[in-house]
């Protein structure tokens, strides 16, 4: 099937406000009749929740957390990109949006993307009403940085915890929702099912961590904004409770997911430290504003301490690979280039899988005590975890699994390929392309949910009647039913291995085969290897406890099952992707100097995958991409 | 290392707890705590006897996840550092370490060391805002917020309400998360408006949740992962004066 995103036409500029212009309303007095359920409460759904119950309608808003504040949104350092253009710059939403086309390697829809670069000067705004604390100048204006892929300084920032400060923002309108009764709140609940009715999304199935009870909720619409699923390489820089299950249950039951293979690797991560490692910790990409990443250039220099190092010992690579970006280069291209230095035997640090990213030279430019501000509670985080204090030595990182850039496939309207099935934020798969820029998740989780939702979710409830299908619908025992039967299959199971030692080599499959790099074999290789985890894991898993009480195994039982279907489809969409871009770096296709060789002539589409049964070949739908505003160019940032 | 822990299990929010002993072997020093006891349910699970249960999400000292009393302080012996962020590097080989869950009225122990603490949600729920609505809003840059009171207000937002300050405080009070949010806002130009809607709201809404008072201790500070200060109580407490008159 070709698919079609329903994108509007015309000047590009005007593309946004003709279109909600020419979408339908509902009435004021009519939107307490429509009943929403939102999945997650992130900055995509908690923004959406709220602005919905702002709007009037009877919201349902869930999470697996047991506060709405704990989303891992909040784990987001570094800060949120806005076209304002206050530092005169040369910035504007035209550049953001080329920036996000280019960084996401035309790989996205236009049209989706000039949208989040349009209403990203409202985010701002909107945040600042709220009360959240940007950092700001002496004279009281708001400050900004720069983020890789960009060579304006558009980064609007909160220390090194604005993914903190704009959840909690979010966080606190919903609250605000809450005690004025339009959002009524779920918290420890986990979405195990989607309840579709003819072919429409009509409600979901959440198990009740603490009681076990399997309940269902039905809703006009549903809205999912469940994250990401980098966990399937089970160490990443993702939250424990982090997993594709809520997107993957709704692939199941029809939505295509589309170009899994996008993932983004992360280049500045605390490097692995021992196998009982259970997750790897972020160090935001603002540091590489004042931090320059090196490796000695004399492999015999590796154990020698950093500062015994002479400075023209020292390879500043990306400096070198690409001046005129410099260590602000895109995340693929800096991880790729980590990788490299390591692969050629001159990397530092145990196992030496890691570089060097060094203050020194900032320190002497500004001072320790600027560089405190601007980073101190990084630093704080890496003393506490690597015993090192990276004010007198450099820190060492290594590139880890961070964001997924693929997720279930939307229109224009944020609506999957089955009615009444929204997908917001990380979820979905929409506006990075390849590949994300840093300070472009929050901006894309807030956009989707202050500003797309509340008005694409009212064009199709106007054409439908509230409350036609509920919970009474023969569909929703028929899936309770479901996700009884599998938590009592994996109750029953009574084997020999730990869910955890399952993830872990789960992890360690797609680490290697299907990571930074990919190769037809190691993809065949992955796809040999998964199929036979799956059916030990359905053999020999051991859960311990009850269903019907708080039993974390079994939580992660669950998820972990999922990870073991949806990793499969992640690795035939690489297979099938017989080009290098963005995230998605095959080794068959790159220059003699290693970079990434795209296929536009046969990939410039969007893949898009329909499940038709765990041991059946997924269908591939394609969505060709047009480029009618930018011209599709071999990326560089040299 | 080896290490014998003596944990705090309960089969529910009813049924009567107890310590129970366990062995941790072999942990890495560059384990993080939360690793450790993953290591040590690892083993539980495989010998037949329940996983130990608690909260954790982020592991990186950001969600707040995270709660447990080790060897009586919240958090453990670390300074500013979530349990999760607390490294076995600070215990030493044959240590007996105890591992309780948080301990107040206001948080009922769900099972072993996870507690509920849906009161702080309902303390914000109560004025924890800006009454302001998505949309129609005036340029970020229109309302100028000089870095002083940014900072400042950034002090007090850095809080994660993990709830270390009611559990480290011996009356269980929660001054010190309500006084974050109050004075975040009542340093903001946008929050001012309702500042004495707000903190009125709050305080009581903390008193009803059945939090003790502040008499001083200042353990709630010494706990505080992200080093909250106690200045803000006191904001909070002028800001309470300021409201009474309205």
């Amino acid at each position: 099937m070709i698919l079609d995103g329903k994108c509007p036409t015309g000047p590009i500029q005007d593309t946004w406000d003709k279109h909600r212009f020419d979408m339908k309303l509902v009435n004021p007095s009519n939107k307490r009749k429509y009943k929403v359920l939102v999945v997650g409460t992130g900055l995509a759904g908690g923004a959406a929740a709220a602005s919905l119950g702002e709007l009037g309608y009877n919201v349902e808003a869930f999470c697996y957390q047991d506060s709405a504040r704990r989303a891992h949104s909040i784990a987001a350092q570094g800060g949120i990109n806005a076209a304002k253009n206050y530092p005169n710059d040369g910035d504007s939403i035209y550049r953001l949006f080329y920036d996000t086309i280019k960084g996401g390697d035309f790989r996205a829809r236009e049209a989706d993307v000039w949208r989040l670069a349009q209403v990203s000067n409202n985010i701002i705004d909107q945040c600042v009403a709220q009360g959240v604390p940007f950092a700001r100048d002496y004279a009281g204006y708001l400050d900004t940085r720069s983020f890789g892929g960009a060579q304006v300084s558009r980064t609007f920032y909160a220390r090194g915890q604005t993914g903190q400060q704009l959840l909690l923002g979010a966080y606190q309108a919903l609250m605000r929702q809450v005690k004025v009764g339009s959002v009524k709140l779920f918290s420890r609940r986990e979405m195990l099912d989607l309840v579709v009715v003819d072919g429409v999304a009509k409600g979901i199935t959440v198990r009740n961590l603490i009681s076990g009870e399997i309940e269902k909720f039905w809703g006009d619409a549903v809205i999912l904004a469940s994250g990401g699923y980098m966990n399937v390489f089970y160490l990443s820089t993702n939250a424990m409770g982090c997993s594709v299950t809520a997107t993957w249950k709704a692939a199941k039951k029809g939505a295509f997911f589309a170009n899994p293979c996008y993932t983004q690797i992360h280049p500045t991560c605390i490097p692995q430290a021992g196998d009982e490692q259970s997750k790897l910790t972020l160090m935001s990409e603002s540091l590489r504003n004042d931090g320059r990443c090196w490796v000695p250039k004399k492999k015999e220099d590796c154990d020698k301490p950093a500062a015994a190092i002479a400075e023209d010992d020292r390879d500043y690579y990306l400096e070198r690979k690409y001046p005129s970006f410099g260590n602000l280069a895109p995340r693929d291209i800096a991880s790729r280039a980590a990788k490299e230095q390591c692969d050629d035997e001159r990397g530092v640090g145990p196992g030496k899988r890691g570089v060097y990213l060094d203050f020194q030279t900032s320190i002497d430019r500004v001072g320790e005590s600027t560089i405190k501000e601007r980073y101190g509670n990084l630093f704080q985080m890496y003393e506490k975890i690597t015993d090192e204090n990276a004010y007198n030595q450099p820190m060492r990182i290594y590139p880890a699994p961070h964001y997924a850039m693929g997720g279930l496939w939307v229109d224009y309207n944020c609506m999957s390929n089955l009615p009444g099935l929204f997908v917001l934020g990380e979820a979905n798969f929409s506006v990075h392309g390849a590949n994300r820029l840093g300070a472009s998740a929050l901006m894309q989780g807030l956009a989707d949910g202050y500003f797309v939702i509340p008005n694409t979710i009212a064009h199709y409830l106007a054409g439908i009647t509230p409350g036609m299908v509920k919970d009474d619908h023969p569909e929703f025992q028929k899936s309770v039913e479901e996700v009884t039967g599998q938590a009592d299959k994996l109750m029953s199971i009574n084997g020999k291995k730990t869910v955890s030692e399952f993830h872990r080599e789960l992890g360690k499959i797609m680490w290697e085969n299907v990571g930074m790099a990919r190769s037809e074999a190691s993809l065949n290789n992955a796809l040999k290897k998964i199929p036979a985890l799956r059916e030990e894991f359905w053999q020999n898993v051991k859960v311990t406890g009850s269903k019907s009480e708080i039993n974390s195994q079994l939580e992660n039982a669950g998820r972990v099952a999922d990870f073991l279907e949806f990793s499969e489809v992640l690795t035939k969409d690489a297979l099938n992707r017989e080009e290098s871009c963005g995230g998605h770096f095959r080794t068959e296709h790159q220059t003699a100097d290693g970079e990434a060789t795209r296929d536009d002539e046969n990939f410039t589409y969007v893949a898009a995958w329909e499940f038709k049964g765990t041991d059946k070949e997924p269908e591939l739908h394609k969505e060709p991409l047009k480029f009618d505003n930018v011209k599709l160019a071999v990326r560089s940032y040299k | 290392m080896n290490l014998i822990l003596h944990v705090w299990r309960q089969k529910g929010p009813n049924e009567k707890g107890r310590l129970d002993q366990y062995e941790a072997k072999n942990v890495s020093p560059d384990a993080s705590f939360l690793e450790m006891l993953d290591e040590v349910n690892e083993g539980l699970i495989k010998s037949d006897i329940e996983p130990i249960e608690f909260d954790h999400d982020c592991r990186e000292g950001i969600c707040g996840t995270c709660s447990q009393v080790i060897n009586g302080i919240p958090h453990g012996p670390d300074k500013l550092v979530t349990t999760c962020q607390l490294h076995m590097r600070k215990f030493k080989d044959g240590d007996h370490i105890y591992i309780e869950p948080w301990r107040s009225k206001a948080f009922p122990i769900i099972k072993d060391l996870m507690v509920d603490r849906n009161a702080l949600d309902r303390i914000i729920q109560s004025y924890g805002y800006t009454s302001t609505h998505t949309g129609g809003i005036a340029d970020g840059n229109a309302i100028l917020i000089p870095k002083v009171e940014a900072d400042e207000a950034m002090d007090a937002a850095e809080c994660i309400g993990c709830g270390a300050c009611v559990a480290a405080c011996p009356n269980a009070s929660a001054m010190l998360f309500t006084s974050t949010k109050v004075s975040q806002m009542a340093l903001l130009p946008q929050g001012k408006a309702e500042a004495a809607l707000r903190v009125k709201a709050m305080v009581e809404q903390m008193d009803s949740e059945g939090f003790g008072n502040c008499t001083n201790h200042y353990e709630c500070q010494a706990a505080c992962p992200k080093g909250i200060n106690v200045s803000f109580i006191s904001r909070m407490n002028r800001e309470m004066m300021k409201a009474m008159p309205k």
